[in-house]
């Protein structure tokens, strides 16, 4: 924190300063007329980013509002270690919706290949109702992907937790309409206009921490239809896979079983803002298998409630 | 994305317009292309889908139609958000549907505007809906508008059909009051005039596309070097710790939350409340990082007061010289959004800034009628009791508590507003509010 006055000369605002403040802008309005907000928050860099503009929002007090996070059992631990540090530094209250506990009791069952990432929706949708949850924050940005680039920043959904993408809300000039019925929420992305490239940027400016596997290090990875995944008790290893130790880093830190890493040497933040910015493929095609099931994926999963 | 932008470069925000097949798809896809915005895997999908649909070539087109219904319709439905920077800045482009029925999200996505790019088809020149999306520039006042007079490779990259129709644009810019209009000829197929200079069109020594997106002023820059009207920030939130402060030093901080929206604010102003009239002084601008001396538009800061008055979420705080004065009733221009039709007398919500106030629409005292030929906007006015959708209308509100609503012609965001279904919360339109009386238009501000 600085103390002495800091004169802005320059009568213009930065790519990320103004990303800043719109972000900052959202979350204030939001919770402006939020009943009971929450922060979808994993512990990755998306949701950190956004949990890091909550305390710029709200300082000098604490965040207003709780975190939830939907654990799929198949998390990395280092990142739910990071996850428990930071609600911890922060003051913050973390509640934890559990996929296995839907698992063992019937709720729901494993899918044939062992992705649980389309199963974290039900616990999302009952972890919302069952906390009366109105605003719930995440850390999407529409860059990530097609049907996401279309959503608003304020987002009705439904009784039923679902998207409905043919008929959004307007959303004008800075106004955002966050009304709802009772039963209903609003979803609310205050990343919305930033790219993987300003996230990084902005996590380098602002010294943000991360969880270590953002950056390279090495690990043992085997090769699953051209992703490293790496030997973790959720991932059934096939006949003839075989673990060879590579250097990689994550650049999204989702469930181990269909997320991999990408060979890397790049250990700090400059090396990765360097190699994302050089990078050919995006984020999402990279990294994660189940956005590759079909060319409208994503789309099918968010109009049932998922993130 | 280059890997050369600076993180200073400034933020362009742009939305595109057209009718349907005027290739508004195509155009983007061609930035995002020859600026290097398209990654390898999205471009490969794009190769294959184009393959199985037996096209020759890459449809540029497909990369914007996000959603399944567009995909197999092969038409653009909602408002596509895009994210590409080159070296000189960043931008954020928001690629608007083009059909009749979809004009809400051309609405949408020109309310934020700093560039409007409407897009012409050079077989056909202005057609009704360029008329209807002029019509929506000039309402929301965007700063500047661009024609792309495109498929120019299909008259030959002949002169005259584009002089023709770079003509037609003026004059009916003229009549609506838009004083920063640029016709630039292009093939976005092609790529001719796009980002890069075409040989074809040897005739046009104009910018491309691209040089005009790079270099004009967006709305902040704008306001930045326009004279000093003062400045604005509504307030979000009321930032009192007390028990959640996160030093003891802070428990009895107060300080008022929000964005300035316009002007610049400085540490010793003095500040008008609204809508309560108090006076007091800025006694300092804080953020997470430090205080500051002054806080330009398009940042987030708290406000400290030098005297312990009443201020809520919703107040508007501003320069007391040429302050906002609450109104009760106001004469506004407004675009109907909903399916279902717009009535006088109907109860309402209006949001402005930070607030939600009950409200009626008096009267629907004209809708504009934009296949009138010929005349300004003012003579397209014809009466009307509804509004149905896609309607622009003419109304006067009368509010349940007044708000310090402005004038949108001089103040672009406090003059905004929006009418909110009270049972549901749906955005039923997007307003922009009138000074003077519809049809004076003494402000300078286009009369619709
Ligand atoms: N010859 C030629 N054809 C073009 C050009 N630009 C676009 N087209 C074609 O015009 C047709 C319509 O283009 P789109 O980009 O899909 O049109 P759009 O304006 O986005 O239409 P909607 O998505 O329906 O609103 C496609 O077949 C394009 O290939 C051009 O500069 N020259």
């Amino acid at each position: 924190m600085r103390n002495s006055p800091v004169t802005n000369t320059e009568h213009r605002l930065t790519t990320l300063d103004a990303l800043e403040s719109e972000g900052i802008h959202i979350i204030r309005e939001a919770i402006g007329s939020a009943r009971k907000p929450v922060l979808l928050f994993s512990g990755g860099k998306d949701s950190v980013v956004v949990l890091h503009l909550a305390t710029k929002a709200f300082w000098p007090g604490r965040v207003p509002f709780e975190l939830l996070h939907v654990d799929t059992g198949h998390n990395f631990d280092e990142v739910i270690a990071f996850r428990d540090a930071t609600v911890a530094r922060l003051g913050l209250r973390l509640r934890v919706a559990r996929v296995q506990d839907y698992i063992d009791d019937g709720r729901l069952r494993e899918r044939p290949d062992g992705t649980r990432n389309p199963l974290q929706t039900v616990p999302l949708l009952d972890a919302i109702a069952s906390n009366g949850y109105d605003i719930v924050f995440g850390g999407a940005r529409r860059d990530e992907e097609k049907a996401r680039a279309k959503e608003r920043v304020v987002s009705l959904r439904d009784e039923f937790g679902q998207w409905d993408p043919r008929n959004q809300r307007p959303e004008l000039w800075n106004l955002y309409n966050a009304r709802h019925l009772p039963g209903q929420h609003v979803r609310v992305f205050p990343l919305s206009n930033w790219t993987e490239l300003d996230v990084w940027r902005y996590i380098e400016r602002e010294r943000i921490e991360l969880p270590s596997l953002y950056f390279a290090h090495e690990r043992d990875v085997f090769d699953r239809d051209g992703m490293w995944l790496t030997p973790h008790p959720s991932v059934r290893m096939r006949e003839g896979d075989r673990a060879t130790v590579k250097t990689v880093r994550y650049r999204t830190v989702g469930d181990a079983s269909c997320t991999g890493a990408v060979e890397s040497d790049a250990s700090l933040i400059a090396d990765v803002i360097a190699e994302v910015a050089a990078t050919r493929i995006t984020e999402r095609g990279a990294t994660r298998a189940d956005d590759r099931l079909s060319e409208a994926a994503m789309e099918d999963r968010k109009k049932d409630g998922y993130f | 994305m280059t890997t050369t932008t600076t993180t200073s470069s400034s933020l362009l925000r742009f939305a595109t317009a057209g009718s349907v097949d005027d290739g508004k798809s195509t155009l983007v896809g061609r930035l995002l292309h020859d600026t290097k915005s398209i990654l390898a895997d999205a471009y490969e999908a794009m190769e294959r889908v184009s393959r199985e649909r037996g096209g020759d070539g890459v449809d540029l087109a497909l990369l914007t139609d996000g959603l399944r219904a567009e995909r197999e319709q092969g038409i653009t439905i909602d408002v596509a958000y895009r994210y590409f920077s080159t070296p000189r800045r960043t931008f954020i482009l928001a690629d608007c549907p083009g059909h009749v029925q979809y004009t809400r999200n051309t609405v949408t996505g020109a309310s934020t505007a700093d560039v409007l790019v409407v897009l012409i088809d050079v077989r056909f020149g202005v057609v009704e809906q360029t008329r209807r999306h002029l019509a929506v520039a000039a309402l929301l006042r965007v700063p500047h508008v661009v024609i792309a007079v495109n498929k120019i490779d299909l008259v030959e990259f002949a002169q005259a059909p584009f002089d023709r129709i770079a003509g037609e644009v003026a004059a009916h810019a003229t009549k609506l009051g838009l004083d920063d209009v640029v016709c630039v000829p292009v093939s976005a197929l092609d790529g001719d005039n796009v980002a890069d200079r075409s040989t074809r069109t040897t005739w046009y020594s104009g910018p491309t596309i691209l040089d005009l997106l790079e270099t004009l002023p967006n709305t902040d820059e704008l306001a930045a070097s326009a004279a000093d009207s003062g400045w604005r920030l509504p307030v979000q939130w009321v930032l009192r710790p007390q028990d959640a402060a996160i030093a003891p030093a802070y428990r009895d901080y107060r300080g008022y939350a929000g964005l300035v929206v316009e002007g610049t604010v400085r540490v010793g102003d003095a500040v008008s409340v609204q809508p309560s009239g108090r006076s007091t002084t800025v006694a300092a601008i804080d953020t997470a990082d430090g205080p500051l001396d002054e806080a330009v538009a398009g940042r987030s800061v708290a406000i400290r007061l030098t005297d312990d008055v009443d201020v809520a979420r919703g107040d508007l705080l501003s320069s007391t010289a040429g302050a906002a004065l609450p109104t009760r009733n106001f004469h506004a221009h407004i675009a109907w959004l909903a399916q279902r039709p717009l009535r006088a007398r109907e109860r309402v919500l209006v949001q402005h800034g930070s607030s939600f106030v009950t409200a009626m629409v008096t009267s629907i005292d004209g809708i504009l009628d934009i296949s009138l030929p010929g005349g300004t906007l003012d003579a397209s006015i014809v009466p009307g009791h509804e509004l149905a959708l896609n309607d622009i209308g003419v109304v006067s509100v009368q509010l349940a508590q007044p708000l310090p609503i402005e004038d949108y012609g001089t103040h672009r965001r406090t003059g905004a507003f929006c009418i909110v279904d009270p049972h549901d919360g749906n955005t039923l339109a997007a307003g922009t509010a009138r000074a003077s009386a519809p049809g004076t238009g003494a402000d300078g501000y286009v009369s619709i």
